[in-house]
């Protein structure tokens, strides 16, 4: 009689048990998570903050975390300055031109590599992620000198100009586009293309018409990457210009904003948040497409 | 009669083409551009004049052929790593055995001034406790958030998991930025807010100890959320039967992890790991924005110290050799990241 009531029991209350569990698990993960995201999001909400106030409030030390007399004037004054729209567009161009060249290099190559197995072909593409390890910090010094150098040689001005950095950020940018566009390319059935051949293309129709539309998603994800990279590099342009009208927008903010000792933290901060707005707004509309290029990048294919 | 001749062709040139294939002396890719996988090329000669009867000429024959596109496909990448990539870094293996001036060949002469330096010791150090710690830091933080993001419903997943990789998407020179503000000596809102715990004003940047600390800070804030998405990715490839098969055993939350979790993941977190140690190794832009360096070069790493010695005091050649030395823990970690990807290849 008592082992019957015992098994009637057993279950109900075992899993009274685990749903409560669960249930506390939950509300410690949203505790947590919470925590982690006031972390993570200090800073650019703190940036925010402080460029909706006036130069006057900042040094009176009022409450930095709220804003008691919100104002406009740092953005207009920003927007409407020659100096950081300059800024502006030299980090658009430079990064558009650079996805261009990054995707035109690296399609071509990503096929190849993915479809025709050639002599070398294997040692090429594990070269290609290679160069994808290697960082700025140890290469800047030696382009630096050797563009210099080109400079002497040819007396085309190279250093100082914005558009030597087109030519540099695509080591920057083409590996890792390259090796995440070899694994999206040999996802694809190998029936398609065959199919294709058989019907007579050519290996130039056979990427166009096949491989470009199918391999679309990492098509977007490499764009974004190049995009972002060309958008946030900071030691290069920090390297190769210096004259004001040649900066971009990092470099810009950061050398041209502080002047001396003065810091203008409401202008500077302004300067940030309109310098990380166009990845933010890629972001929050390709977000998908933004962490399969990030978890691309460790895996093959 | 093309096709037959195409065939004919195509069976005299194979064993010739074969005994090409395989010998080692091997110069460039230029080599196999005429000779190697004749069949193939053939085959689809063939088909292409099935189609058009006209007889092609010897250079659109060439020219069709699958090693040669190839070859022009994949020659911008190669120019590009070789006259960009490679080249620069044996220049910068020459600058660094060169004087100051450039004139004149010094041997080793820059390494042994630089083992002589203090500074260069504390670089070192420093360099080697910035990216251990930090590294360190991110894939615990990004183990532990990512575990929090999993566990909440799928459909807030995609909230959350949006909102904790902001700092990722952020360029680190402008978010960098915002920590300097946040830590300003003065105007420090981190002061402000600890100042109603009565904790007294930190001088988070000017102190060796705390400046170390903000900027492992700082890289642990930017670096964890691409540990977490990474994570979060492979704790979805777990599959939960093995989770209920260790919960009708009676494993804790422990050893659901210790033996279910972490060896599922081992090969992620070891490549996500390696490939976060060479980029925080070589970081330029925190220090450089935060500290440049201070105070009295103690946070210094050898990117930013590079940055110092070779282009603010203009001399190259220690400059050079300073970023040289990197190269040695970025090798061994790409070794192993290398071992780790191809065998991620060979399971899928």
């Amino acid at each position: 009689m008592s082992t019957l009531v015992i098994d009637k029991a057993g279950p109900t209350r075992k899993l009274g048990s685990m749903s409560r569990d669960r249930a506390w698990a939950l509300r410690w993960s949203y505790f947590f998570l919470v925590l982690f995201a006031i972390f993570f999001l200090t800073p650019p909400v703190y940036m925010l903050i402080t460029s909706l106030k006036s130069s006057a409030e900042i040094s009176a030390a009022t409450n930095p975390w709220w804003v008691f007399h919100p104002t406009l004037s740092n953005y207009v004054e920003l927007l409407t300055s020659n100096q950081f729209l300059r800024f502006f567009w030299n980090s658009s161009i430079i990064s558009i031109v650079v996805v261009i060249v990054t995707m035109l290099i690296s399609i071509p190559a990503a096929f190849a590599l993915a479809r025709m197995k050639f002599w070398g072909s294997a040692t090429l593409a594990t070269g290609v992620f290679l160069t994808y390890l290697i960082p700025d910090s140890l290469l800047f010094i030696p382009l630096f000198k050797m563009l210099a150098m080109i400079q002497d040689f040819t007396g085309i001005t190279l250093l100082n100009r914005w558009y030597v950095l087109v030519f540099i950020y695509p080591t920057l940018t083409v590996p890792f586009c390259t090796w995440i566009m070899i694994g999206y390319f040999a996802s694809i059935p190998k029936e398609l293309d065959e199919a294709a051949i058989i019907d007579g293309a050519s290996w130039l129709q056979t990427l166009l018409r096949i491989f470009i539309p199918v391999a679309l998603p990492g098509l977007i994800a490499a764009t974004i990457f190049a995009f972002t990279v060309s958008w946030a590099q900071f030691l290069y342009p920090l390297v190769f210009t210096t004259s004001v009208d040649q900066l971009v927008l990092p470099v810009g903010i950061t050398t041209t904003l502080i002047k001396g000792d003065v810091f203008n933290w409401g202008q500077i901060m302004t300067g940030a948040l309109l310098g990380a707005a166009p990845p933010l707004i890629i972001y929050a509309f390709l977000m998908d497409y933004y962490i399969a290029g990030l978890t691309a990048g460790a895996t093959k294919g | 009669m093309p096709p037959g001749m195409s065939r004919q062709g195509a069976l005299a040139l194979r064993p010739h083409d074969k005994g090409v294939d395989r010998s080692p002396a091997s110069s460039f890719i230029f080599r196999q551009k005429a000779h190697s996988m004749a069949d193939v090329v053939v085959q689809q000669g063939r088909l292409v004049r099935n189609a058009r009867p006209r007889k092609a000429s010897g250079l659109r024959n060439m020219l069709g052929r699958k090693s040669t596109v190839a070859f022009f496909l994949t020659l911008p990448l190669i120019l590009l790593i070789a006259l960009l990539v490679l080249y620069p870094a044996f220049f910068s293996l020459y600058l660094a055995t060169l004087n100051k001036a450039m004139t004149k060949f010094v041997g080793l002469g820059n390494f042994t001034f630089l083992f002589k330096r203090e500074t260069f010791w504390m670089v070192v150090k420093q360099s080697c406790i910035f990216a251990v710690t930090a590294v360190v830091f991110k894939a615990l933080i990004g183990f532990i958030v990512a575990h929090f993001v999993h566990n909440i419903p799928g459909k807030k997943q995609r909230k959350w998991r949006g909102m904790l990789l902001v700092p990722w998407v952020i360029p680190p020179a402008m978010s960098t930025l915002a920590w300097l503000w946040l830590f300003d000596p003065s105007y420090s809102a981190f002061n402000y807010t600890l100042s109603f715990f009565g904790v007294g004003p930190i001088p988070w940047l000017g102190e060796t100890f705390w400046a170390r600390f903000s900027v492992i800070l700082v890289n642990v804030w930017y670096g964890a959320p691409f540990f977490l998405i990474m994570y979060l990715a492979a704790l979805k490839s777990v599959p939960d039967q093995l989770y209920e098969a260790a919960a009708i055993d009676g494993a804790n939350w422990w050893q659901k992890i210790w033996y279910i979790t972490l060896p599922m993941m081992r090969n992620i977190i070891a490549i996500t790991t390696l490939f976060s140690l060479i980029v925080t190794f070589a970081n330029f832009d925190i220090v450089r924005i935060l500290t440049s360096g201070g105070p009295l070069d103690t946070t210094h790493l050898f990117a930013t110290w590079a940055f110092q010695v070779g282009i603010q005091s203009s001399d190259i050649p220690l400059g050079a050799c300073v970023s040289l030395f990197m190269v040695p823990i970025l090798a061994v970690a790409a070794i192993f990241i290398l071992r780790d990807v191809s065998k991620r290849g060979n399971e899928a």
